[in-house]
């Protein structure tokens, strides 16, 4: 396998007869399989075998699905091209050469090249839809609350969902019916969805259906992108949709919030891979403060590294009111503009993301540009609403994705909507 | 005066307590495994509660429910709403390295606990009490903490709910200290929420400080800068009401020889060590931890106003001890006696259901509880003899057997050997002998000892208790004695 999609190859078989019998699945490898490594994309996990499955990967067995294998990812997730995997990058199979997007590029990765014919992928701020985007498949970010997170290694708690990855938005629903649903080991789970019919409302009849454009999602994208995002516009409006200009004005300090958010989380969510229950520990013997800070020291990759240590910072006294909670505030602005928004339109429509695929090692030595690049996903995680990421055609023979972000549990909105384009 | 006892005058001491209680529920607060203490090292586990990757904490309810009792029986404010918080530091015995528990909205604020001191009813005020998590627990072996060979890590204790109950510095005396202690956990087990048998199950730090008595005011209440002006110790690993007493005692004389000497108290935090009974420096410059507390975003904020109304609380302690001195009309000392635990005063109730309440009274409080004493034993290990303890009463109450016999013989015969009252008594031939018998003793008694009815006759007072004893050594001692005596005295009068 060239692409290195997999960090380990499995064979996972469900149950003989369900909903998903007969179809494989690629599970990124920061869900928790049951006597399967689940690295997380780190050589601190590199040998940690969960001895439970998350409530996702029960579901999928349980609906007769057989998983293929633990998907590639930026390490923990904090990445948007799994360049930040120990375990290597991976090449996109819709480009290459180009990276697959992150950090669930492993996961996308598998479906583009038909390798699995469903994924599973956890999006904190786009690693869903951003290698939906780049790799030309669809993949959808549901609502906070909706899928369970049981199971899944903690980055960002407040901002992440498991979202689904297929060929088309019908076989995307098709897994979001299966994985939806309150769980009583997610106490943020919410039962929206747990009589859920996803796959029915994919007959791609957008008549009448309202778009609002935010004007701000726009701005600084990639010529050729929003050329593409345009044209797959115009086939939703020949289908009877009509489009108008929309404002989030909150947007241009999301980013940062979301950085702010998702490192301070990070901070603490990875405070417990010390070396002493699991994980990396050097096997070193003396003054516990000195041993685990040296298996941590090698344990974890240099972006991990830099996230933890500035979501420490931000969380410190003195700066926790600077920065932690400016960014909560910040994060209450963005949901506010949201619904204003939405009470506009039916569903708001911009380019996944800003630009079309990297070249495999481009964005390596600049992290703000890889930050900046997740300007249009980032927002929705923060007002922990529902997005889909679909192909909308491609810029310079480079895949490009339209994001369609609905109202909280509008799951059936988006993918009525997204059928209409694949 | 002398200098010295003038400046002993002038010192107040000043103590408040965080205590830490473990809450008695079934599961652990985040995870459905058992709080009952294991066999084996890290058998009470689960992916939830060893902190590993992915697994989430789901919020046990009874744990919250107790907590609402708690907060009730100290009369403390239950907010609308509570929520948890992520307390950040590195510690092998912390599984996630950082602990859940509640920052700035705990489920109880602005509490009191009336308790008694040496006679003399006191207000204790708590400022909060919140919910947590319990660590797991290390074991160092060859040696302590900083001179081990390595040391072991057991989490069975990890996720255990905890109640940390924080006190207004309001304690003037060790003394108080310990009287507090022991009231709280007497209100806590009349809750049910607390087993003061479970190892660990209680824990107190507390922080002393001497300031001078110029600094209080009038009704002994200290100001804010006055107490912040004084350098205080904080007193580490407290687990027991004594401890707490001797502990603090001990740092209160070594802060006020310091300050008599002219020396300064180091603000520090102290290890009690027990087995030396000394306080031990642990830093000496006291380091403000910073915990970087945010909101833990896997538990959603609690709605407990709704859901509070509908948790009740047992009758407490002093208003059982009132009730029963009325309902009971029984003495302060007894009713105290009779309500000093909540299984005491229950089996009390039971057994004054069936008698008379005095003759209860005096078989739970003095006879059963003197006798269960004598042996360390709790009324807990004769909680399942309730029945057993009612057929004594009512051989008693129905004159089937002396009360002597009642005690010497059958009571310590229950608790030594485990046997029921009818088996004793049988076994043993107490059944009071029956009237015609002992009519039958005393005329024999009369007939064989002509010298004795002449003395009695003759007004000796000594012959009576003679002829008692005759009529008492036929009848095996059976008979009751006051009986004999008036038989005896109608029959030679005849
Ligand atoms: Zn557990």
């Amino acid at each position: 396998m060239s692409e290195n999609i997999f960090i380990t190859e499995a064979e996972i078989a469900g149950d003989a007869e369900g909903p998903l019998a007969g179809k494989t699945v690629a599970v990124k490898d920061n869900i928790s399989t049951d006597g399967v490594r689940t690295t997380c994309g780190s050589r601190m996990l590199e040998e940690y075998v969960p001895p439970y499955d998350a409530t996702v990967v029960s579901r999928v067995k349980d609906a007769g699905a057989t998983i293929v294998g633990k998907a590639n990812m930026d390490e923990f997730g904090m990445g948007t091209t799994t360049e930040t995997s120990y375990f290597g990058p991976t090449d996109n199979p819709a480009a290459p050469g180009h990276v697959p997007g992150g950090s669930s590029g492993g996961s996308a990765a598998a479906v583009a090249a038909g390798e699995a014919d469903l994924a599973l992928g956890s999006d904190t701020g786009g690693s869903v839809r951003c290698p939906a985007a780049f790799c030309g498949v669809v993949g959808i970010k549901p609502t906070y609350g909706l899928v369970s997170r049981y199971g899944l290694v903690a980055y960002a708690n407040s901002l992440e969902q498991i979202g689904p990855f297929a060929p088309t938005v019908e076989e995307a629903a098709e897994l979001l019916d299966v994985i939806a649903g309150s769980d009583e080991r997610d106490a943020t789970t919410r039962t929206e969805g747990d009589d859920s019919n996803y796959a029915a409302a994919a007959d791609g009849d957008v008549d009448g259906l309202s778009i609002g454009v935010p004007t701000e999602l726009l701005e600084g994208a990639d010529e050729g992108v929003v050329e593409t995002f345009w044209d797959a516009i115009a086939r939703l409006e020949d289908q009877g949709a009509t489009t108008h200009e929309v404002s989030l004005p909150s947007v241009e300090h999301a980013v940062e919030a979301y950085y702010v958010i998702a490192m301070s989380e990070a901070s603490s969510n990875l405070a417990r891979f010390d070396g002493v229950r699991y994980g990396h520990s050097g096997g070193y013997d003396g003054n516990w403060n000195e041993t685990f800070g040296r298996a941590r020291e090698e344990g974890f990759g240099d972006e991990v590294k830099r996230r933890i240590l500035l979501g420490t910072y931000a969380l410190s006294a003195g700066y926790h009111d600077k920065y932690y909670k400016k960014a909560q505030d910040a994060r209450a602005w963005v949901k506010q503009d949201f619904d204003e928004a939405l009470s506009e339109a039916d569903v708001l429509a911009s380019p996944t993301m800003p630009v079309p695929p990297f070249e495999l090692g481009e964005s390596l030595d600049d992290p703000l540009q890889m930050y900046l690049a997740d300007a249009n996903t980032v927002p929705v995680n923060l007002a922990d609403l529902p997005a889909i990421s679909v192909p909308a055609g491609e810029a310079d023979g480079l895949p490009v994705g339209l994001q369609l972000v609905g109202p909280a549990f509008g799951e059936k909105r988006l993918i009525r909507a997204g059928s209409a384009l694949a | 005066m002398t200098a010295q006892t003038v400046q002993q005058g002038d010192l107040v001491t000043v103590i408040g307590l965080e205590v830490h209680v473990q809450l008695e529920t079934n599961t652990k607060i985040f995870c459905s495994c058992p709080t009952e203490p294991a066999d084996e090292p890290n058998e009470n586990v689960c992916p939830v509660c060893l902190g590993l990757p992915g697994a989430l904490p789901v919020l046990n309810e009874a744990a919250v429910e107790a907590a609402v009792k708690v907060g009730k029986a100290i009369d403390a404010d239950i907010p609308e709403e509570t929520r948890f918080h992520r307390k950040n530091y590195y510690y092998p015995d912390l599984p996630k390295n950082f602990q859940i528990t509640q920052y700035d909205e705990p489920i109880c604020a602005d509490g009191e606990l009336e308790i008694s001191v040496e006679g003399e009813r006191r207000t204790v005020a708590i400022e909060r009490a919140h919910l947590e998590e319990d660590p797991g627990s290390l074991q160092h072996v060859g040696g302590g903490i900083d001179t081990a060979d390595y040391t072991l890590v057991d989490y069975n204790r990890a996720g255990v709910p905890l109640m940390e109950i924080v006190t207004a510095p309001d304690f003037r005396s060790p003394s108080e200290v310990r009287a507090f202690l022991a009231d709280l956990e007497e209100v806590l087990e009349y809750l049910g929420v607390f087993d003061a048998g479970r190892d660990g199950s209680l824990r107190v730090d507390a922080n002393l400080s001497i300031i001078p008595a110029e600094e209080t005011n009038g009704d002994g209440t200290i100001d804010e800068e006055a107490l912040a002006a004084a350098n205080r110790t904080e007193v580490k690993n407290i687990s027991s009401h004594k401890g707490a007493e001797k502990a603090l005692a001990y740092e209160e004389t070594r802060q006020k020889n310091a300050i008599q000497r002219g020396r300064a108290v180091e603000q520090e935090t102290r290890h009690w060590d027990e087995s030396r009974g000394i306080t031990v420096s642990m830093r000496s410059k006291e380091e403000e931890k910073d915990y970087r507390y945010f909101e833990e975003a896997d538990l959603p904020p609690l709605r407990v106003s709704d859901w509070k109304e509908e948790i009740a609380i047992p009758e407490l302690p002093t208003a059982r001890r009132e009730r029963f001195q009325v309902e009971y009309d029984l003495s302060e000392e007894a009713a105290s006696k009779l309500t000093s635990t909540k299984q005491v005063a229950d089996f009390y109730e039971d057994v004054a259901s069936e008698f008379d309440p005095d003759l209860a009274a005096t078989w739970v409080a003095d006879e059963l509880l003197g006798e269960l004493n004598y042996r360390d034993m709790e009324i807990t290990d004769v909680e399942d003899r309730l029945g057993e303890v009612n057929r004594l009463v009512e051989l008693v109450a129905t004159d089937e057997i002396t009360a002597k016999n009642a005690r010497e013989a059958v009571l310590r015969g229950m608790l030594d050997d485990g046997d029921e009252p009818d088996t004793i008594v049988e076994r043993e031939g107490l059944g009071k002998t029956g009237e015609d018998e002992v009519q039958q003793a005393v005329v024999e008694a009369i007939d064989e000892n002509p010298d004795a009815v002449a003395d009695y006759h003759a007004g000796e007072g000594g012959a009576i208790n003679f002829l008692v004893g005759q009529v008492m050594q036929k009848t095996g001692g059976s008979a009751d004695p006051g009986d004999v005596n008036q038989l005896l005295r109608a029959e030679l009068e005849e």
